[in-house]
């Protein structure tokens, strides 16, 4: 191989990616060099385990994909905002669309939610730390890797430009020839080991670690969101993973599974993909909903209404998650009694997502509404997603998707459930709890101007590809004629979508704003809260979260607490040495030795993604034979974090 | 915290796991001859290793899983094993009958390229279909 065609080569667009990336590092090393800040960088993030620390890492390189993805969709809407434009080619077209799909759902949405339940759930259950503290640093580092790995392909390579479906016989050797392709199955393959340990982490941190008193129904509704999102991820993500090395024993090893010969099935990619891929949209929407239920409570200063009905709807969503993938594929022909049942079953599905609706609405009725930042998002998000929930039951009617199928409704679609769901969610829960991780607020006033522009950007941008859908404009196509009449709407979609990209610019902004202006939280209870995470007496909670162990007496037991008056305040006599985890330099060493066993087997070098996972092996039995039982806190060093005088 | 607990529950060696392991292992290159080794019919060697893989997937169940395992307060963590054997079992049969079901039903099973397996219809007029569309 060489060097040009090592690098990707001959686009002004890759060019000036290529200088602001090298301009990039060359300023964090000189900045780390100049400040000494390396040793700072390794003790305090790279070797954490802690697992507040870890969620800002994933908020941080979440929002940071956010901007990729962001860019790679204003690109698209660049060339798309009139006829026969020659912004970008077909090929290139291609490969934004594929990387904007990939790391919206993959590197942005999940690691953005997961980000939040790992600041978050283990403070509102009274916990000290997950159930794993080192496999949660194993996951963290496994995703980012992924996400690393998947993308350096735009200037090292080249990017894959099969969607991010990446469906057969589209994504084989022969269609898509090159390391493009190989990019996304091991990027997704090593992120997804990542996630699905968090499934366990979590799984086991809920169910094991809530404080004493906390029964299952007296969890907050985020927790159980988390919990039910966590036993979707156990049993979904390892159709991935098995899928994803199908593949790649298609595309490495010359195996027949999806490939056109050799009696391969080149739909049973699609089956597989989606029998994970549904499970995946509910993945990304039910911490969603976990967040608004607090948020709308909080601000509505309401128990939340219909707190037992919540929980069985999400219960019977994650069953019927696995009972609807069918629908993504109803055109592939299988059918009457086939595409019959899985209309049935999609349809209903909506039915526990519109029990929740109106138990958030019920929730705020006659409550004393206080229009919050994180409100104003949980209320745009109510109004939005109906609208993508609406056009979902449309489309859920497989007679008529004939007609949706593969158009610009069906983009509209999930960008309405994905955006005004996820999106607004992450958002929302940003600044919810922004002051729990950073100790001050984003100021209030910029934050709402954040919501408008956005929220208006957002619909002026996907409100007319309904219409472009049902004028039968197909999605990702890189161009369109200028008889086909579509010119004007798509060039009001694109002004909205920069809209949205100023929306986010702004959002960055407020971030500096308020580390530099904002007023610090001198306690912990930010925004008059309900449940375990307000609590502390410190805006920040320490590293140990709870000097002593909250014990539970019902739900919302804090905000009861509040009420009657009887807060407990800590004293001397309730300090004992607490027992925590050690840091380890392992996990981040073990992904990188992932990152070159990813990156030897994209390029198809056997013997550096040998080397690299003889590495990974090395690792894992480094850490089998490491008898690291933690340290203790001792009392002195409690009760000076906590200042008590008493 | 909770290494108090697991220390003293690994105490002694681990037979239960070696033997897991090596039978694994075992029931693993058995499979692997069965399929290269015999002349059996394709049929028979799926059907054999097949069985194999239920008495592998047991026998891990049983050495590593820890599936006899009980909770010694409130049965708690009994109930949560058995939702989510339960629950595994559902999505194992969703993913099992679901997949066959929805690839051989309809037009779909004319994805099998190499093998027209309709009876009614030739290799030509299969080709013809196609082309027609």
């Amino acid at each position: 191989m060489k060097w040009d065609e090592f690098f990707v080569t001959g686009d002004p667009l890759i060019y000036g990616a290529d200088v602001s990336i090298a301009l990039t590092t060359a300023g964090i090393l000189f900045y780390l060099t100049y400040f000494k800040k390396w040793k700072w960088l390794w003790t305090e993030w790279l070797t954490t385990v802690d697992h507040k620390k870890l969620g800002i890492m994933y908020i941080v390189s979440a929002v940071l994909m956010l901007f990729r993805g962001g860019v790679d969709a204003l690109l698209m809407r660049t060339q798309l905002a009139v006829p026969e434009a020659k912004f970008l080619d077909s090929q290139h077209y291609n490969e934004i669309f594929t990387t904007h799909g990939t790391i919206m759902i993959i590197f942005m949405a999940m690691p953005f939610l997961i980000g939040l339940i790992n600041v978050v759930v283990p403070l509102q259950i009274g916990a000290r730390d997950v159930a794993y503290p080192y496999l949660n640093a194993v996951s963290f580092w496994t995703f980012f890797i992924g996400a690393m790995l998947f993308n350096i392909s735009f200037i090292i390579g080249g990017s894959p430009s099969a969607g991010w479906t990446s469906y057969m016989p589209l994504a084989s050797n022969e269609m898509s020839p090159g390391p493009g392709q190989n990019y996304y199955l091991l990027g997704l393959q090593i992120a997804g080991i990542g996630t699905l340990l968090t499934g366990i982490n979590f799984l086991v941190t809920i169910l094991k670690m809530r404080a004493p008193g906390m029964t299952l129904f007296r969890m907050p509704m985020f927790t159980w969101s988390s919990l039910v999102t966590m036993v979707i991820i156990i049993f979904a993500f390892p159709i991935l993973t098995v899928a994803l090395a199908l593949m790649t024993f298609d595309r490495l090893f010359g195996s027949h599974f999806f490939t056109l010969q050799g009696e391969g099935m080149d739909m049973l990619w699609a089956n597989l993909f989606w029998l994970w891929g549904h499970p995946e949209v509910y993945i990304v929407i039910l911490p969603a909903f976990g967040m608004f239920s607090e948020i709308i409570s909080t601000f509505s200063r309401k128990t939340l209404f219909g707190y037992k009905a919540m929980i069985w709807s999400m219960l019977l969503i994650a069953g019927y998650s696995f009972l609807v993938w069918v629908h993504h594929f109803f055109t592939m022909g299988s059918g009457a009694v086939v595409n019959s049942v899985f209309s049935i079953t999609t349809m209903a599905i909506g039915i526990p997502t519109g029990v929740k609706i109106f138990n958030w609405l019920f929730t705020m009725y006659r409550g004393k509404i206080e229009f919050a930042t994180p409100m104003l998002w949980s209320l745009g998000f109510i109004v939005n997603f109906v609208i993508g929930g609406v056009t979902g039951v449309m489309l859920a009617m497989a007679a008529a998707d004939y007609q949706y199928h593969n158009t610009y409704f069906l983009v509209s679609h999930f960008h309405y459930v994905l955006i005004a769901g996820t999106v607004f969610a992450c958002f929302a829960g940003l600044v919810y709890w922004y002051p729990k991780m950073f100790g001050y607020k984003l100021n209030e006033r910029i934050g709402k101007w954040v919501f408008w522009l956005f929220t208006i950007g957002f619909n002026i941008c996907f409100f007319p590809q309904y219409f472009l859908g049902l004028d039968g404009m197909p999605r990702r196509v890189y161009t369109y004629s200028e008889e086909s009449g579509w010119g004007p709407l798509n060039m009001v979609s694109t002004i909205g979508g920069f809209m949205m990209g100023v929306a986010f610019l702004i959002l960055v902004y407020n971030m500096y704003y308020s580390f530099r202006y904002a007023k610090r939280e001198t306690h912990g209870d930010a925004w008059n809260g309900r449940t375990l995470e307000w609590s502390t007496p410190s805006a920040m909670p320490p590293f140990y979260n709870f000097a002593k162990i909250p014990v539970v007496k019902s739900l919302d037991h804090f905000w009861r607490q509040k009420q009657e008056g009887k807060v407990e305040k800590l004293t001397i006599k309730d300090i004992k040495p607490i027992h925590m985890p050690s840091n380890s330099g392992v996990p981040f060493i073990m992904a990188s030795f992932f990152f070159i066993a990813g990156f030897g087997m994209v390029f198809e070098w056997m013997w550096m993604g040998a080397l690299g996972l003889i590495g990974v092996f090395g690792t894992l039995i480094y850490r089998s034979f490491e008898y690291d039982d933690g340290y203790y806190v001792s009392e002195e060093e409690i009760i000076k974090t906590e200042k008590i005088s008493n | 915290m909770a290494n108090k607990s697991a220390a003293t529950e690994h105490g002694g060696f681990p037979w239960k796991h070696l033997i897991g392991f090596v039978l694994s292992i075992v029931l693993t290159l058995f499979a692997l001859w069965i399929a290269l080794g015999t002349d059996l019919s394709v049929t028979w060697i799926l059907i054999i290793i097949f069985g194999f893989a239920f008495l592998q997937a047991a026998l891990q169940l049983l050495m590593f899983m820890h599936v006899t395992e009980n909770s010694r307060k409130g049965g708690f963590s009994g109930r949560i094993q058995i939702g989510n054997v339960l629950f595994g079992a559902f999505v194992a049969i969703v993913i099992v009958i679901g997949s066959v079901w929805v690839m051989s039903a309809g037009h779909a099973k004319h994805d099998k390229h190499d093998a027209p397996k309709t009876e009614n219809q030739d290799g030509s007029h299969e080709s013809e279909e196609h082309g027609s569309h």
